[in-house]
């Protein structure tokens, strides 16, 4: 990666991607996809940058105070760099019954990182979550907040993360 | 995904078919009859308002609000926008059912959406989906495109001259966007913090219109009862309780899942579906509606039956129907400290009582945790919950003080122990 001075910038594709979010609202309601915006540049660049966070505004024609305040208000967003996969575990109760917290102490171990910790090579991210609404399926995980992974036992986990490699 | 079937909204959907979720094979289940039924007919507005109070549906969403109800307080001849949104911000922990129902049977809720449109003359409609559920925000997607191209949205539907778009919104991890009128700001593109009521949304919804909101759950049961009509659905389920409904049970159970069965089910009856208590264990106490619903304890539990009326009488509330299970090795004070530190995590932070409150009971229930608990605490945890209970803007402030206000009343010597003895009565998790 070229590190400039520059602002960074949203490829053709997120344009794209946002676009459609756009058409789905009333034109003088352009802040609706707002939310939709910054995770598109979220997945595109991994993690929201102040400047980032400018340019999405921008491009959806806000204040960069509204981006921001939405950009902080929603726990998915990362304002901070995260590794290259980020890892959430839910260890809400109903989880924690069946073996949430066994599923997050075994990924800590494995990784040598606790929660909001990123392993040394910069690879994985760790969080906990609060309920992804798929209890019923617990040990539950999400990667990169788009792919859920239900039933993560041990073997699961370490199948996981050899996918992820 | 396990669903055990016996209900209107998954009736007939085969799992093992990979395109189960597909419009054809709604289709061939009779799925879209209930609009062509209202399009053809000439069923009107009043008519299909009139079918939704005889079928006695109660907001699948929590409140239990009756549906047909809600839906005659639209303003019908209101001359500008108004829009129709469907709630499938699905957070309250241990609720799984709406994702099953946009991932497995998504025109179900699409019909029930456009039925809605129709009886309450709105012509555009968003559904909100919870962030951590992308991949079923997809499915969503992909189903609107089939029914797009089938002719059931957009312009003149089925060559009439009904109108109703239909957008899906997905959101991005905040529990309080499941209230109604914080997703409303979320969908607005801002903060997701709840509003000021009144005025409800019925008269200043989404950018300030007219706008009905209801559960995915409600929605999808709609085409069932313009089908096969109000009446057969209420005797479904019991009087004042109408229809099946989704349970979404999770704990320590043998089959954890989604079972949509009849409302005023035995409890016992459905532990016996999900195969019983895991690993032979002694029941031990259920949170039966959602993490906001008080606990209730085996011997009252094993009592009631599975409706509004039945849990509302043992001391809780029926909420979203999940039923969190828990065996004798549950140590009560920390799956409390848990649910507390949700309230804490999760408040908005506009009303003092919520934003402070939720942090002090959580801080309470931790250090009695930790066996640094002091005798007089557990009256203080009641305090601070009778100065949060129904002093703020939204139902999250009671809804973080309702486990606390449960366990204590039943569980209060297991607290008890904990604070003179420093330690659990049982392992925990
Ligand atoms: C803190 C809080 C969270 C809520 N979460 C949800 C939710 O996830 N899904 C839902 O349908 N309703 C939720 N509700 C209830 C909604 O405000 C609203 O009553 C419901 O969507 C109305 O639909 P219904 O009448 O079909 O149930 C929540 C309410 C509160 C106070
Ligand atoms: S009760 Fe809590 S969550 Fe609801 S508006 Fe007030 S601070 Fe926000
Ligand atoms: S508690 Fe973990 S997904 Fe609901």
């Amino acid at each position: 990666m070229v590190t400039s001075n520059q602002a960074p910038t949203l490829s053709a594709e997120s344009q794209a991607q946002i676009d459609r979010e756009l058409a789905k609202y009333p034109a003088d309601q352009r802040r609706s996809a707002l939310m939709s915006a910054l995770r598109i540049a979220q997945v595109e660049h991994r993690w929201l940058s102040n400047e980032l966070i400018a340019v999405v505004a921008d491009y959806v024609g806000v204040p960069p105070i509204a981006a921001m305040e939405v950009a902080t208000f929603y726990n998915m967003f990362d304002m901070k760099p995260v590794g290259k996969h980020k890892i959430t575990v839910c260890t809400n109760l109903p989880c924690a019954l069946s073996g949430g917290y066994q599923a997050a102490d075994y990924l800590k171990q494995k990784l040598g990182i606790g929660f909001n910790e990123t392993t040394a090579d910069g690879k994985f991210t760790l969080k906990e979550g609060e309920c992804m609404g798929a209890c019923g399926y617990a040990p539950v995980l999400l990667v990169n907040n788009h792919s859920m992974c239900n039933h993560m036992t041990p073997d699961a986990i370490d199948k996981k993360l050899a996918e992820l490699e | 995904m396990t669903v055990y079937v016996k209900g209107v909204v998954f009736e007939g959907v085969d799992f093992d078919d990979p395109k189960h979720w597909g419009i054809e094979a709604y289709m061939a289940r009779g799925g879209y009859a209930a609009l062509k039924k209202i399009l053809s007919t000439g069923m009107t507005q009043d008519e299909i308002i009139a079918e939704m109070k005889t079928s006695g549906l109660r907001g699948r969403g929590g409140a239990g609000f009756p549906t047909g109800l809600k839906w005659s307080f639209m303003p019908r001849s209101f001359p500008g926008q108004k829009y129709l949104v469907c709630n499938t911000d699905e957070g309250e922990p241990g609720t799984f059912k709406d994702l099953d129902i946009i991932v497995d049977n998504p025109h179900a809720l699409i019909e029930g959406m456009i039925i809605g449109g129709f009886a309450m003359g709105i012509t555009v409609g968003y559904n909100y989906i919870h962030g951590e559920v992308f991949e079923a925000y997809e499915r969503f997607e992909a189903a609107l495109e089939e029914a797009r191209a089938a002719g059931f949205l957009g312009d003149n539907i089925l060559g009439t001259n009904f109108c109703f778009q239909l957008h899906g919104h997905h959101g991005y991890g905040a529990y309080i966007c499941g209230e109604e009128t914080a997703l409303l700001e979320s969908l607005e593109g801002k903060k997701g913090q709840p509003r000021f009521k009144p005025p409800f949304p019925a008269s200043f919804g989404l950018y300030g219109k007219p706008t009905t909101i209801n559960n995915t759950e409600t929605f999808a049961s709609v085409p069932f009862i313009i089908r096969e009509g109000g009446q057969k659905f209420l005797e479904l389920g019991k009087p004042n309780n109408g229809g099946t409904k989704l349970f979404s049970v999770s704990g320590h159970v043998n089959r954890p899942g989604n079972y949509e069965i009849p409302l005023g089910t035995p409890f016992s009856e459905l532990l016996e579906m999900c195969g019983g208590m895991r690993d032979g264990k002694k029941l031990k106490a259920v949170i039966p509606g959602g993490s906001s619903a008080p606990v209730l304890p085996a011997d009252i539990m094993m009592q009631c039956t599975m409706d509004y009326d039945s849990i509302s009488k043992a001391g809780s509330m029926l909420g979203s129907g999940a039923v969190i299970v828990m065996d004798e090795t549950t140590c009560m004070v920390k799956a409390l400290e848990r649910l507390s530190y949700f309230y804490f995590e999760e408040s908005c932070g506009q009303c003092t009582p919520c934003r402070e409150g939720t942090g002090w009971l959580y801080r309470v229930v931790h250090r009695i945790e930790q066996g640094l608990g002091r005798p007089e605490d557990l009256d203080l945890l009641l305090s601070v919950g009778g100065n949060i209970a129904g002093r703020t803007i939204c139902a999250l402030g009671d809804a973080a003080v309702m486990p606390v206000q449960g366990m204590l009343k039943h569980f209060r010597s297991e607290f008890e122990h904990h604070i003179e003895h420093k330690q659990c009565l049982v392992p925990g998790f």
